[in-house]
């Protein structure tokens, strides 16, 4: 997927006077971050959860590429194959040559944020071979113009049900309709075919279960059955840090995921697949392929950004943030957003290519206290602040004010004497009232608020005048 | 018993914003039997640099302030977040210098917010302040998930016989200060703050209170941008001691 993260500030003074996304993100913040909290409260010891959840995914990755082998050998005896990408053109290499191979002329997706990342539906489509889009959000959203997703669980979120209701009567032809499930319905009967012509099911995977070679698959509305049981050829794209170790380690994994994403005890399905269709079943596909993707995963093994592998995508932490819960999802131009895509997008797409990402946060650590595999995210992101620091990456206006203050803070006298200046200015730009209305040191203050005026002398000028006649006096 | 010797940590917002909450707070730290020091050379414990990617700022200003505040009994700051750069950070940031982790950790664990030392390390009976009125109270990210700083400041204000708390919706959520970050996305942090205005409006309390200046500026700032002129916007400290 083409990367957009160098127009975040832009994107995001857009995304703040759009009223329907506005609107938008002010009814999803409610449903995500309520519906969590109420559902882990089921849990006897949510702490003790996460901690194992941790212990899990550390397990996996401190030895990744022992669990990739063992999982590739267990799927390899169920009679699936095992394929390696390095990158998003490998993957969409691979995926295009198996589609050839196989005769598929339509592949039908159910939701694969891998598949973005490679940018495999242009690919498919440059190679004359349609995919369609099952999951509902993603479907919107290919009929709109193949508008990029928002959000990793939800990615339509960013459309009201107007939107919606203009977009099928548009493009499917049909009486404009306002009730949801009417629309649902619409969506379904055209989905329904495309699931019976389709040569190929696509999808991705929440998890890949080293001990049996199996996929697990983490879904509300079905369509991934679909896919995954009714063409002849089923194919995984998933990373490589995916794998877990056992069935009881996804028992231990689904008891946080469907809570810490969508607020749900339990999702709708959760499928856990197998091998091809052996030859008494009835059901399944006669091949099955996994294509288990790098695309930078490797490069953060052992490195600062080790932690962020735990990852089992669910989003909590956009849910979470109040700057996704201000901007929502596009303006961080990528497939990620939220602080986890603040951290993935410089580590898979370039560090120099997301320049803002890193400090679009307030380090507020709502992310990392509601993390379900605990990852340090403020911490990541400062990490990532130093490496951009290190290669000089940030503006030279910044570094300068930067070295100036810290070469300041160093030395007490010039820095009272600084700080006794400061006052006095900020004083005198009140103009004797409470506020100032424009800041010329820091304009992007009071674009929308006023900055409180100072009192005007330091406290180190108040307190030293205090100090001296008692000194005096002694 | 003698006196606790307590090295006050003012804060460069206090010092250049609001020296009337450096003196509060030394008064309830006098009030309830410190002796309490300002020493002259402070200037600011590092966290800008430190959050800013400027690890040589950091460690540079961590140790000119270790040096300055190691010889106190305690170290108490009016605010949650350079409090927690000192207990949380500092030590970690000389991972590879034993003997300067050894004097930044022994440095940590004698640091802390004003609230906290108050009611963790004193447990004062009552405050000097005779605060009358409604107030909401807002906790600062740094104090709240870094410090565990949640009922400090709400058990000392209930010793103020004339106010009550109203607590408003998303009390813990993030005001959208987040220290440079204000400035280098000013649009969206004041986003971000409209929505805490709007709970502290919600609340219908006459006041909202923090223990960090910067989200109080931060409120402050957005709330009379919005055309509130009412909500009066203080520091707990100053509340405490009294005359606010």
């Amino acid at each position: 997927m083409e990367i957009k993260s160098m127009r975040f500030k832009a994107n995001a003074s857009g995304a703040l006077v759009n009223t329907v996304l506005q609107g938008n993100l002010k009814t999803s913040k409610g449903k995500f971050v309520t519906r969590r909290a109420e559902t882990i409260k089921e849990l006897d010891d949510f702490e003790g959860t996460r901690d194992a959840a941790t212990a899990i995914r550390n397990r996996v990755i401190d030895n990744l590429d022992l669990w990739l082998e063992r999982f590739e050998q267990k799927a390899l005896d169920t009679g699936a194959q095992v394929l390696w990408a390095r990158d998003g053109a490998e993957v969409c290499r691979l995926v295009t040559e198996i589609a050839l191979q196989h005769g598929v002329t339509k592949v039908a997706k159910s939701k694969s944020m891998l598949s973005e990342e490679a940018g495999l539906n242009q690919a498919l489509e440059a190679a004359g071979i349609q995919p369609v889009e099952t999951d509902l959000g993603e479907y919107i959203l290919q009929i709109d113009n193949n508008e990029p997703p928002s959000h990793i669980i939800a990615p339509a979120v960013h459309k009201s049900l107007d939107q919606v209701a203009d977009l099928f009567h548009k493009v499917h032809g049909t009486p404009r309709k306002t009730e949801i499930p009417a629309l649902t319905r619409e969506a379904r009967e055209v989905l329904r075919s495309h699931f019976l012509s389709a040569d190929m099911g696509l999808s991705g995977g929440n998890f890949l279960i080293a001990e049996t070679g199996s996929v697990a698959l983490v879904t509300n509305e079905g369509n991934g059955r679909m896919v995954t049981t009714l063409p002849k050829v089923h194919v995984v794209i998933t990373g490589i840090e995916k794998v877990i170790p056992t069935l009881e380690d996804l028992s231990t994994l689904m008891r946080l995921l469907p809570r810490s994403a969508t607020g749900q005890p339990i999702s709708n399905y959760v499928s856990v697949l197998t091998g091809v269709k052996k030859p008494a079943e009835h059901d399944g596909p006669e091949h099955l392929y996994f294509i288990l993707v790098d695309n930078g995963r490797a490069d953060a093994v052992g490195s600062d950004f080790h932690a962020m592998l735990r990852c089992i995508r669910c989003g909590a932490c956009m849910n979470h943030c109040p700057v996704y819960q201000t901007i929502g999802g596009h303006a961080y131009g990528w497939v990620y957003p939220g602080p986890m895509g603040s951290i993935l997008t410089p580590l898979y797409a370039g560090l120099e290519k997301s320049i803002d990402l890193p400090h679009a946060a307030t380090l507020c650590n709502q992310c990392g206290v509601v993390c379900p595999v605990k990852i340090p995210l403020p911490d990541l992101l400062r990490k990532l602040r130093e490496k951009q620091t290190e290669r000089g990456l940030r503006p030279l206006t910044e570094r300068i004010g930067l070295r100036l203050w810290a070469w300041a803070a160093l030395r007490p006298k010039i820095y009272a004497l600084g700080a006794g200046f400061g006052a006095r200015y900020l004083k005198w730009l009140a103009g004797g009232t409470d506020r100032i209305r424009l800041l010329p040191a820091a304009p992007e203050w009071t674009l929308g608020r006023d900055f409180p005026a100072p009192q005007g002398k330091t406290f180190r000028e108040l307190y030293a005048a205090r100090q001296k006649p008692a000194k005096e006096t002694t | 018993m003698a006196k606790l010797r307590i090295g006050f940590f003012v804060t460069c917002l206090v010092d250049l914003m609001r020296p009337r909450i450096g003196f509060a707070a030394l008064k309830l730290l006098e009030t309830a039997g410190c002796e309490v020091i300002v020493p002259e050379t402070q200037t600011c414990c590092g966290q800008p640099a430190w959050n800013s990617g400027d690890v040589p700022g950091a460690v540079a200003l961590a140790k000119k302030t270790i040096a300055e505040f190691e010889g106190f009994d305690y170290v108490v700051a009016p605010s949650g977040s350079c409090a927690e750069h000192i207990r949380i950070e500092y030590p970690r940031l000389f991972a590879a210098e034993p003997d300067w982790r050894d004097r930044a950790t022994a440095l940590a664990g004698r640091t802390h917010e004003l609230t906290d030392f108050l009611v963790t390390v004193l447990k004062v009976d009552s405050v000097p302040g005779d605060y009358q009125g409604t107030v909401t109270y807002h906790d600062s990210c740094s104090g709240l998930r870094g410090l565990g700083i949640k009922q400090q400041p709400r058990v000392l204000l209930a010793k103020l016989k004339g106010l009550s708390l109203k607590e408003m919706d998303g009390c813990e959520e993030c005001c959208g200060f987040g220290g440079t970050f204000s400035i280098k996305f000013g649009e969206v942090s004041a986003a971000i703050a409209g929505r805490k205005c709007d709970n502290v409006l919600a609340s219908g309390a006459q006041a909202v209170v923090g223990g960090d200046l910067g989200c109080l500026l931060n409120i402050e700032g957005k709330l009379r941008r919005m055309g509130d002129e009412n909500t009066k916007v203080l520091h707990v400290a100053e509340v405490l001691a009294g005359g606010a």
